[in-house]
């Protein structure tokens, strides 16, 4: 219960060196440089801002000093700050990585500035505890991120931005509108006062029209099934570095946003709870098939993109602590995966020059070693035993039988098995299968023409996200704790309430 | 007078929603314009409609003594204007951007399955 400036750190460095970098428009080299450095350095503010809450404390900054529930409150809780830690670590990746495979022309129109932005906007929607700053720092995120998805402007590229576009917009109106109802009916903004308000009002049938229009709003944003088509259309149109940005982090945002307002300000009823599960359950399915009949890689990654939302939904979806849990770990795990798979993605294009899986091959019998350190992210991401992705879904699993959702849990297993195949088939085509024709493609700069200055730019992020990925796992009793205590943070709220509306009298002093 | 906004406020999103699921790219854009402005008038309909004063306590007083209008809602609208305004421009020039590229306004020609190797 203390004011502390740290929390709005993460947010005011990057937009820092968002503006630095606009200073040195045309200077590539320097631009490089500044973002690396600043994307390591934002780590280590991540860090202490985790470290500060680690032990469950939660801090709260109330901008401009005007008194919750008036003015915007930042809140860092264990849950907050481990997001903006994971997106801190996913984006220093993806920096490194971006500085050698983003072609020259589209850097020369601000790239690392809009990159910047768009972790800005993503360390904004972690820390606010305000409903409409949430809105606007979506805002922040959605526009950042319509520059990286026409940046280059290639044919293909514009018919994904026009989707995606549409789609976000609209994504945006439904939030807006929600939120419109929700200030009409309760009349705050301030997310722990709209947690005490929302019981109080007589209008309950209206009360769950707008969580359904919440549901929704947030469910565009992190492609829930039946609200995802936008998604495998668009994402496989910006170059690697950009698509596992937004698929660490994008559609996560959307996951913490319905983590958020559904533990805190709208609790699910049974009503709620089954309509939630049986999304989650289709997410898993529909994903899934989606993925199997692809033969692009980088469809076929989107595709897994939305069939693993799934597992998240479905934890909040049963709505218990260990679930919550499951869930949290998922997220977590998925973060540092999701960017990892899309920047293997982009290595094994660096390497083979092909996106259709049925013209790769060989990738084994020339690179053994490198090999062996992709199937670190792949294994995680199928969930093998001692790696990452098995750990979460021991909750998920045992929590969707104890809660007796059936039908949640064969989508579970049926999701997993899914993965399995796809990915045992990526690995087939295109570590294992001796390569028939190998064809030179002028345009590309080939992983074997580069020099070994910039091949340590591709491996590195890789070879660091993969060590996370296996700490996560060989270590997951100490993420096990961290996201039972975010989970049990987020059932019982009384915590965040009190932090955040218990600051009002000790606050006033100039 | 709540009446009234009420009905403009469906009218707005009635027609925008409309105008988004026809297949122009320029109806489109249109359609999210008035879709935008309706949630604009929603929030300014929801955050109460009273004949007040502006909320500003005199020197004199400690306390509001009459009625005022509820500045939240305009703040908020003026942030959702500007974002929405940002939005809409950058749709305009993304349809033109996209009939440069793609040469039509029809959204059934926008699907093409050709594999960009520009990764």
């Amino acid at each position: 219960m203390m004011t502390i400036n740290l929390i709005i750190l993460p947010v005011l460095l990057q937009f820092s060196l968002a503006i630095l970098l606009l200073f040195f428009w045309r200077r590539i080299f320097t631009q490089k440089i500044i973002s690396i450095a600043g994307s390591i350095l934002s780590i280590v503010v991540s860090a202490s801002l985790f470290s500060a809450v680690y032990d469950g404390e939660i801090l709260t900054m109330q901008a401009g000093n005007w008194g919750p529930p008036f003015g915007i409150t930042f809140v860092a809780d264990t849950f907050s700050a481990t997001m903006v830690l994971l997106a801190s670590i996913s984006a220093a990746a993806v920096t490194v990585f971006s500085s050698v495979t983003i072609k020259r022309a589209r850097m020369k129109f601000g790239y690392f500035p809009s990159f910047h932005f768009l972790v800005m906007g993503l360390n904004g929607a972690f820390l606010t505890g305000d409903i409409f700053n949430l809105y606007v720092w979506f805002e922040v995120i959605i526009i950042s991120s319509f520059v990286f998805i026409t940046l280059g402007g290639k044919k293909v590229q514009i018919e994904g931005a026009v989707k995606y576009f549409t789609l976000n917009f609209l994504a945006s109106m439904i939030f807006l509108t929600a939120i419109a109802v929700l200030y009409g009916l309760a009349g705050s903004l301030n997310m722990a006062d709209l947690a005490g308000k929302i019981k109080t009002i007589q209008n309950q049938g209206l009360v769950q029209v707008t969580a359904i229009l919440f549901l929704v709003g947030f469910g565009i944003k992190s492609a829930m099934f039946p609200l995802y088509f936008w998604l495998p259309d668009s994402y496989h149109t910006p170059q690697a570095a950009i698509s596992s940005i937004f698929a660490g982090l994008l559609t996560k945002v959307g996951i913490y946003a319905l983590l958020r307002v559904f533990s805190l300000i709208f609790i699910p009823d049974a009503f709620m709870k089954s309509l939630i599960v049986i999304l989650a359950a289709m997410t898993l399915i529909s994903g899934g098939l989606g993925a199997v009949v692809q033969t692009n890689m980088r469809k076929m990654f989107s595709y897994l993109i939305v069939c693993h939302i799934g597992y998240m939904i479905g934890g909040l979806g049963m709505f218990t602590v260990a679930a919550l849990s499951g869930a949290v770990f998922y997220l977590i795990h998925d973060i540092i995966i999701k960017t990892n798979l899309f920047l293997v993605g982009g290595l094994v294009y660096k390497i083979s020059g092909e996106l259709n899986m049925k013209r790769m091959g060989g990738i084994y019998a020339n690179y053994p070693l490198l090999s062996l350190l992709i199937a670190v992210p792949l294994f995680s991401l199928i969930g093998v035993p001692p790696l990452s992705g098995f750990w979460p879904k021991i909750n998920l699993f045992s929590e969707s039988f104890t809660t007796a959702n059936y039908f949640l849990l064969g989508s579970f297993i049926f999701g997993s098995i899914i993965t399995l195949s796809v990915l045992a088939r990526f690995w087939s085509e295109a570590f294992w299968k001796k390569w028939e024709h190998p064809v030179r493609k002028p345009h590309i700069r080939y992983y074997d023409q580069m020099p070994q200055s910039e091949r340590a730019m591709l491996i590195i992020p890789i070879l660091f996200l993969s060590f996370i990925s296996l700490y996560m796992g060989l270590g997951a009793e100490n993420i096990f704790r961290l996201s039972n205590q975010i989970a049990s943070e987020l059932i019982d709220t009384s915590a965040y309430i009190n932090a955040v509306l218990g600051s009002v009298t000790t606050n006033v002093t100039p | 007078m709540e009446i009234i906004l009420a009905v403009i406020v469906g009218l707005l999103y009635a027609s925008g929603i409309y105008l988004m699921l026809r297949r122009s790219l320029v109806k489109l854009v249109v359609g999210l314009v008035l879709l935008g402005n309706g949630v604009n008038l929603l929030i300014f309909l929801l955050g109460g409609l009273v004949r007040g004063k502006p909320p500003l306590i005199p020197d004199t007083a400690t306390y509001l003594g009459q009625v005022y209008a509820d500045p939240v809602p305009q703040a908020l609208i003026l942030t959702a204007i500007v974002i929405s305004f940002g939005l809409q421009s950058f749709a305009i020039v993304l349809i033109k951007r996209t009939y440069v590229v793609v040469n039509t306004d029809d959204m059934d020609q926008i699907h093409s399955t050709e594999e960009d190797d520009d990764y």
